[in-house]
């Protein structure tokens, strides 16, 4: 138990870390879906623990759910790269003040 | 590791049809079903004939659905509890808590969603065409744009996206449990990412805007799950209530419980703009299309303050000597910086964000006082009613606020730096006294909607027994009073500084309706608040 929570968790760290550093808006994103699955794994464990089945039955909605957000996360993504030719987080900004 | 073996097949109980209160959901599935006729409609209608049927079935839709919502208001049961009592019941087999609080945020986001759609609908402004992009494939001035331009194209997905933003805000408001919780708050966000880069001028900002509002808001709602899936190893459920019992009981992993709390906070914290996740807020504000921006700070603020308030309350609600203290700092933290970074502020729009970010505060300083009512003292308000009625202000002052935005323009479009404000008084005696109100309401001067609400969030503060804060409230709404009056001085009594001044084109008739009814609201609001305050306070507390 303690062991699938403690790699969820590095997971999950790794996941906002990338976040933060990386500049690539593909990247980025591609860490957080890393932090979206380390929650499935922390939910799989919970319900072996309680044996219980909501768990389960969460992960599968956050899948769903992760597929939904590329659809959107890709388009504004791959809209902003025919734009500027670039998806460096770091070039977009416009705004600020 | 606890003693479970692998559940077998056999194990499985036999699998019971749900238990669905058709009648009780009626709103969501009415806006929903909107949603899908626009779909649709999509689908049957050639190109130019799309915008009139949308506009349509979007409106009819969501004054369906704000009829249905006074019906299923008024048929709610009254609930005894312990010390307070509430209305409604628990639906859809603990899924959604259909409850007064919860059907009253369905009526505001309703009428903000009304309000909003006005300025959706609104063409006069762009020569004919909506204010949303053309096409968004083609990249910004690139020829596939202006051909779009030049055939007329609009872009009238625009409204069924609206329509599922506004049943995802639904159901966040009385969302049961965290799963619901968490596919309510994506369903809510989505269509957000996209209407906000969807801007027909100034479409590298929006775009950027819909990028960053992106990124930021996925991950913060990972947050938000992590702390439901550590919710869930602490209590063996994602349901409110069987959190609360455990919570209650002070069985379980103490660490885990703190820990979920937390990420769920800062998951929330970002959603309704509070300091220190507020950064996103400006630029999305900024970047976004006006008619966006307004039914995003109304409705998302709403649903989201809500919900969260929810999770705190019902599911947390025995632990609440662990969060009160976070919430305290945080609302300091939030009205200081927001009152304060406002006031450098040139951009018209950024201002009005950061103005969402001080208000984010005022709302917290309410829920910081975490006051539910006590025997006796049943005309006291509570925090939730306080804060329902703020939202309701708040809401409908900040959609006139934003609408007057979009309709001081120049030759490239909105014309949002402040310098290009002066002399407005002159130029439009209508917008520019209508703006002063809102900004009047917003710093809370008597008379206004704003005082009202801001009276309500600080006496409940104030019962809750959280004076100190209460203080830092009214001594930040003093300095948040100074720019908002500022904005006035500038409209009624400098001169423009380049020459040709402010321009106010002529909208149609829709968004001044959508004007003149916030204006009217924002002053009824002030001058009789008792029904709305009433039904506010007749609301209740949440039912798990």
């Amino acid at each position: 138990m303690t062991e699938y929570l403690s790699l969820s968790l590095i997971l999950f760290t790794i996941g906002a870390v990338g976040v933060l550093v990386r500049r690539n808006a593909i990247v980025v994103f591609m860490c957080i879906e890393l932090m979206l699955n380390a929650t499935n794994l922390a939910l799989v464990a919970f319900a072996h623990q309680h044996g219980n089945l909501d768990g389960q039955i969460a992960a599968f909605f956050v899948m769903v759910v992760a597929a939904a957000e590329v659809v959107v996360g890709l388009a504004i993504i791959v809209s902003i790269y025919r734009t500027r030719r670039s998806a460096s987080v770091d070039d977009a900004d416009l705004l600020k003040g | 590791m606890s003693s479970t073996a692998l559940l077998t097949a056999t194990d499985l109980p036999d699998i019971a049809a749900p238990e669905i209160q058709y009648a009780l959901i009626g709103p969501v599935f009415i806006i929903l079903g909107a949603a899908l006729v626009g779909i649709v409609l999509e689908a049957v209608l050639p190109r130019g004939k799309r915008f009139l049927p949308q506009v349509g079935v979007a409106v009819v839709g969501v004054v369906a659905a704000l009829a249905d919502t006074v019906w299923v208001y008024r048929s709610l049961d009254t609930v005894q509890g312990s010390s307070l009592e509430g209305r409604g019941q628990v639906a859809l087999e603990g899924a959604l808590s259909i409850d007064g609080p919860g059907v009253f945020t369905w009526g505001i986001l309703l009428v903000f969603a009304l309000l909003s759609l006005g300025l959706f609908a609104e063409r006069r402004l762009e020569n004919g065409l909506s204010p949303f992009t053309g096409r968004a494939a083609d990249a910004p001035g690139s020829a596939g744009e202006a051909e779009a331009v030049e055939a007329g194209l609009e872009h009238t997905e625009v409204f069924p996206l609206m329509l599922f933003a506004l049943s995802g805000m639904m159901l966040f408001a009385t969302a049961n449990d965290l799963i619901t919780m968490f596919v309510a708050l994506e369903v809510l966000s989505l269509p957000l990412y996209l209407l906000c880069g969807l801007a027909r001028r100034r479409r590298l900002v929006s775009q950027e805007a819909a990028l960053k509002y992106f990124l930021l808001g996925a991950f913060s709602s990972v947050f938000f799950l992590y702390g439901a899936a550590l919710a869930y190893g602490f209590s063996g459920s994602f349901g409110l209530a069987e959190i609360d019992l455990a919570v209650s009981a002070r069985t379980g992993d103490q660490p885990l419980l703190l820990a979920a709390i937390a990420l769920i906070a800062v998951g929330m914290f970002f959603k309704i703009g509070a300091a220190p996740f507020h950064q996103w807020t400006p630029d999305v504000y900024q970047g976004a299309p006006t008619p966006v921006t307004a039914f995003m700070a109304a409705g998302t603020k709403a649903a989201a303050f809500i919900a969260f308030l929810r999770v705190f309350f019902v599911a947390f609600g025995g632990a609440q000597w662990d969060w009160r203290p976070t919430i305290w700092v945080v609302a300091i933290i939030t009205m200081v910086l927001g009152a304060l970074v406002s006031i450098a502020q040139t951009d018209v729009k950024r201002m009005l964000a950061y103005s969402s970010v001080a208000h984010a505060g005022f709302l917290l300083v309410g829920f910081a006082g975490a006051y539910v009512g006590s025997a006796g003292n049943e005309d006291r308000i509570t925090s939730v009613s306080s804060i329902l009625f703020y939202l309701s202000v708040y809401g409908v002052s900040s959609i006139g606020a934003f609408a007057i935005v979009t309709v001081v323009r120049d030759a490239g479009g909105e014309a949002t730096h402040l310098s290009r404000w002066a002399g407005l008084g002159k130029e439009s005696p209508f917008l520019a006294g209508c703006f002063a109100l809102f900004m009047l309401s917003f710093a809370g001067i008597p008379l206004t909607g704003g005082f009202i609400g801001k009276w309500g969030i600080f006496s409940a503060a104030w019962s809750g027994g959280y004076w100190p804060l209460v203080v830092v409230g009214v001594l930040v709404s003093a300095v948040a009073a100074y720019f908002y009056v500022r904005v006035i001085v500038l409209m009624f009594f400098t001169d423009p500084t380049d020459a040709p001044g402010p321009t106010v084109a002529a909208p149609s008739r829709v968004t001044t309706v959508v004007i003149a009814a916030s204006a009217a609201a924002t002053v009824a609001l002030g001058l009789v608040p008792g029904p709305v305050l009433d039904l506010a306070q007749h609301a209740g507390a949440f039912v798990r």
